[in-house]
């Protein structure tokens, strides 16, 4: 599959921002703390721009308000209501922070039970296609509920380093257990991507029963819309070395660095601050590697045709 | 609502596709294009229509495949090793479970629920791709200049068109294709012509394990003569040449 920038950029953004928010939902961080403020309003900002990214690559994006109508059938447009749903009390509990310097558990926790309803129905957007093999498992979802929380805890630890947090290695410490766990689940999913394909050329032209089928003319000289979406082949050819990257530094370099925060709480003031934002840039770049790959390494059944 | 029809839709509309007939012409992808593209919703583009890079929305297109029968089939199709070619046309199938219809967020896509054809609303489309990722056969197109998706309509704009003779009142495809390896007709109707045809033929769905449900069938190609059977003659052997042709060969031999 073609991995359009924005999509990828779009569904590891707001998966940051949605993992921040429910864990400010969740009232780890000092509502008072003018670190925790600046986290409010960082996840919301993350939030809105990745659904804005997400519009780019639309035909008509003027239009993009009639995909709220769909939600009975379509997890596009249940993703799209729910994150405008969610907004409500991630703006609602910014403002308490940000104004009043409080957490209300209520409203904290119907955010958070929000952001983790919207990355869930992102991830079922791919999970639900069963012309895409790889993707239509239940570990997509859990996998990107996965990134969400793990990206969100480390930037909680980020901004709990930067407030001067009196108790940080919970946070690190948790951050470090969920970078594990998350990527645990996607090496899960990376074993199950590689099961042998529902179609093959064979079925997909029904000659199967005569014998061995293989295409002698494609249909035009060159390349089509089906080719260029649905055919993408670049990141194939490196996807082992692509996948180590993103296992260094998705996985890797933040779970080394979280840890050791956890087990040297001391070190704190500008060095944990430092240490936590290192952990949180490299996990992001990794995982967008994954993004990246989770889109270019997809095989989608209508390549059967052109094969 | 993108939601699929509640039950099974009175009339099936569809198209049977005999692979043992197409030659491969592309006339029905050339008349699909003409037809549509100054038909139902905006016109079907070209991007770089007379450059090298050339590209565009097409409804219909026809591959080219090469078959090697492996001796299994009880049918002979051909004889084992020996491969023959195959013109697959492929176009909407109008699925009963289709894919497309319900992942559209916006309502833009639907099944209709009298006859059963799958079209898209063009001014409800947002253009996000999603319905051409589900569908397992690549059967939608973006048109890039409109930026709205594409898809066969059955000609819904020909086939209830009572200023067209009767007879033109088909898919622009089937009406043109000049081997007659396209029909069209009622597959939810017994007693349809269509319907007879997958009956004595043994039509097929395409990747049925998809579970879309196909309302489009295909005809296997039939059992043909062995080549062997049709070998040349060897080319210097004029043993049985007779008549005047024998004297030419003859008088020739002596020069």
């Amino acid at each position: 599959m073609h991995p359009a920038f924005s999509i990828i950029v779009f569904t590891t953004l707001s998966g940051l921002g949605y993992g921040l928010a429910s864990l400010l939902g969740l009232g780890l961080l000092d509502p008072a703390q003018p670190a925790t403020k600046v986290a409010h309003a960082a996840a919301l900002a993350l939030i809105a721009g990745g659904l804005v990214s997400s519009t780019l690559h639309l035909g008509n994006p003027q239009r993009a308000w009639r995909a709220l109508s769909q939600w009975r059938s379509s997890w596009l447009s249940r993703e799209g209501v729910l994150a405008v749903v969610t907004f409500l009390p991630l703006t609602w509990s910014a403002y308490l922070s940000v104004f009043e310097s409080r957490w209300d558990p209520v409203i904290g926790v119907i955010g958070t039970a929000l952001c983790a309803a919207t990355v869930f129905s992102t991830s079922m957007i791919y999970a639900s296609l069963k012309s895409v093999d790889s993707w239509h498992t239940p570990w997509t979802p859990a996998s990107y509920l996965g990134f969400a929380a793990a990206s969100g805890m480390a930037a909680s630890a980020a901004f709990g380093a930067a407030g001067g947090a009196s108790l940080l290695w919970p946070l690190a410490g948790g951050a470090a257990v969920l970078v594990l766990i998350a990527w645990a689940i996607k090496t899960g999913w990376r074993k199950q991507a590689l099961r042998p394909p529902l179609s093959t050329p064979e079925s997909a032209t029904g000659l199967g029963h005569i014998g061995k089928v293989r295409q002698l003319e494609p249909p035009h000289m060159t390349d089509n819309y089906l080719t260029r979406e649905m055919g993408f082949r670049v990141a194939r050819k490196h996807a082992r070395k692509l996948w180590l990257i993103a296992l260094v530094m998705g996985c890797g370099v933040p779970a080394v660095l979280l840890a050791g925060l956890a087990v040297f709480p001391e070190s704190a003031g500008s060095t944990a601050v430092l240490v936590t934002l290192v952990s949180v840039l490299s996990l992001m770049a990794g995982i967008m590697v994954e993004r990246w790959l989770f889109f270019a390494e997809a095989r989608h059944a209508v390549m059967n045709y052109y094969r | 609502m993108t939601s699929l029809p509640r039950h099974n839709t009175p009339k099936k509309l569809g198209l049977v596709i005999d692979l043992d007939v197409c030659v491969g012409c592309h006339a029905c992808v050339v008349a699909c294009k003409e037809w549509n593209t100054g038909g139902y919703g905006s016109a079907l583009s070209d991007q770089d229509p007379y450059g090298a890079g050339v590209s565009g929305a097409w409804l219909n297109r026809v591959h080219g495949y090469e078959v090697t029968p492996d001796g299994r089939d009880r049918v002979v199709i051909g004889e084992a090793g020996d491969a023959r070619v195959v013109h697959f046309p492929k176009s909407c199938l109008h699925c009963d479970d289709a894919p497309c219809v319900t992942v559209c967020p916006t309502g833009a896509s639907y099944k209709r629920e009298d006859d059963g054809i799958v079209l898209v609303d063009e001014d409800k489309c947002i253009g996000c791709g999603l319905c051409a990722w589900a569908c397992p056969y690549g059967a939608r197109e973006m048109d890039l200049a409109a930026g709205v998706m594409k898809k066969c309509t059955l000609c819904v704009d020909r086939i209830y068109n009572e200023t067209l003779e009767e007879v033109d009142r088909v898919p622009s495809c089937v009406r043109t294709c000049p081997t007659n390896a396209r029909h069209f007709g009622d597959l939810a109707d017994p007693s349809s012509e269509v319907s007879h045809m997958v009956s004595e033929r043994g039509g097929f769905d395409l990747m049925p394990e998809q579970g879309t449900r196909p309302v489009n069938k295909y005809l296997p190609p039939r059992p043909r003569t062995p080549l062997a059977a049709s070998s040349a003659p060897a080319a210097d052997d004029t043993a049985d040449a007779t008549g005047f042709f024998g004297w030419v060969d003859r008088m020739l031999d002596r020069i």
